[in-house]
């Protein structure tokens, strides 16, 4: 059966990686390329980078790395960040993306998943979405998590879905940051409303956060996180020996 | 020399980003002359079999991989590019491939279990059933990434490895000099990488 999936996610600003820290064996912690060698190594089963710069000139910058990334690395990229047009994909996947994902510029132009699964395959878009519970319902943010679009998470996801997207990260603005464990009641929900893989993201502050989550939700596919890894609280070693110990299936 | 050839479907970079990891050389090429000069062949793959298989045929690739595979070249298909390899694929409607290998491209669906998701994305082990030169650097049980919606069945004379998805899913093949991945060598890390280095080694 296919394994759990762990993926670090990197934040890439101006060419280079944000909030780093320092692991044996890394000279350059926000060098893009050192650290996926580096997660790859200790045995990521994916990588996500994560474009924050808003500049001409960063975005050029980000896909020269990617490049670099891609030739270096090999194991499957998501990237993401200021994906609005198909040229976007089109820009990320010839630096040797695997897959795109796509935020906020699904929720202006909700075609743009249609577009790119036609061009690219289900399997290439992912939809991401940063959702909070406002009212007793799940509402999806946009603009990272800033601004409430009024819409109900569930349905927007099973609408992307049901539009070509083959992957949906959950990102749970509600446990973000806290280091309490994922939101397992938001993540249930999404696992029952569509039958893509669905990566769970917002919340993880120890590897029992990692088992916790898949022993409670057995179909959710893979869980992400950026600062747990980048500082050195999770090493990705540890956890799959872990996550073997408790009878769930990684690759080690 | 390692032809990747080329036939306007999918993106080559990591494909040829691995090769020369591994010291391979390599060139992406749809030149009659350069893939008849080359010591082995690589037909890589994404995207729907109907509208590869034309494009194979527009271009005319469809004849020279089938005559350089008769005459004795190694030819490794990856994804879609094995699927390419067999006689025929059911995905929305019944399309010839090259007729290399026995057997037919079905959809999963149907096939396997409803609770699982399709496509098959994701880390899966090898299970080897036959013995293959793809295998000299890798073990039973390693780990590799598939992504796909389809799966070679009727294939029994030449597939050397499956993964479990509900039933046993075709991994890879091999009859002679002809091979095939379902999974992707060049996005399985380092298992992935000493498939492709079996491959271009070339001794059997």
């Amino acid at each position: 059966m296919i394994t759990k999936r762990i993926i670090p996610c990197l934040d890439v600003k101006n060419g280079r990686v944000v909030k780093g820290v320092n692991f044996e064996g890394v000279s350059d912690v926000s060098s893009p390329v050192e650290l996926a060698r580096f997660y790859s190594e200790s045995g990521a089963d994916e990588l996500v980078f994560y474009d924050i710069t808003a500049s001409f000139e960063g975005r050029r910058l980000f896909t020269e790395i990617l490049r670099e990334v891609a030739s270096a690395i090999f194991i499957p990229l998501t990237v993401g960040g200021g994906i609005n047009t198909t040229d976007d994909f089109d820009r990320v996947l010839k630096c040797g993306a695997d897959k795109v994902s796509v935020n906020s510029g699904a929720i202006r132009n909700p075609e743009l998943v249609r577009e790119a699964a036609k061009k690219y395959g289900d399997q290439c878009v992912v939809l991401s979405a940063d959702i909070k519970r406002v009212g007793g319902e799940f509402r999806v943010f946009s603009k990272g998590g800033r601004e409430d679009t009024g819409m109900e998470a569930i349905s927007w996801i099973k609408k992307c879905v049901g539009m070509g997207a083959g992957e949906v990260v959950v990102n749970s603005i509600d446990t973000d940051g806290v280091k309490g464990g994922f939101d397992i009641p938001m993540l249930e929900a999404v696992c029952e409303a569509v039958n893509v893989p669905v990566i769970a993201s917002g919340g993880a502050g120890c590897v029992g956060d990692f088992i916790d989550l898949f022993k409670k939700i057995p179909n959710i596919d893979a869980g992400l996180a950026a600062s747990v890894f980048h500082f050195g609280e999770i090493a990705i070693p540890d956890l799959k020996k872990e996550m073997k110990k408790n009878n769930i299936i990684a690759r080690i | 020399m390692i032809a990747i050839i080329d036939y306007g479907v999918g993106n080559l970079f990591s494909l040829c980003s691995s090769l020369k990891s591994i010291g391979a050389e390599s060139v992406v090429t749809s030149d009659v002359q350069t893939i008849e000069n080359a010591d082995k062949l690589i037909l890589p793959g994404v995207g729907a079999f109907e509208d590869a298989a034309r494009k194979l045929k527009i271009s005319g690739m469809d004849e020279v991989i089938k005559t350089q595979a008769s005459a004795g070249k190694d030819l490794m298909g990856i994804c879609l590019g094995m699927q390419l390899l067999f006689e025929k694929s059911y995905e929305y409607g019944e399309h010839q491939g090259l007729g290399l290998l026995h057997g037919n491209v079905v959809p999963m669906e149907g096939a396997i279990s409803t609770e699982l998701k399709i496509p098959h994305i994701g880390w899966n082990a090898l299970k080897f059933s036959k013995d293959s030169r793809l295998f000299k650097y890798i073990k039973e049980n390693d780990f590799v990434y598939f992504v796909h919606s389809y799966f070679a069945s009727d294939c029994d004379d030449s597939v050397t490895a499956t993964a479990e998805y509900g039933i046993p899913i075709t991994a890879s093949v091999q009859k002679d000099n002809v091979m095939g991945c379902q999974f992707h060598p060049e996005k399985s890390g380092s298992v992935g990488l000493n498939i492709l280095r079996a491959f271009c080694e070339g001794d059997i």
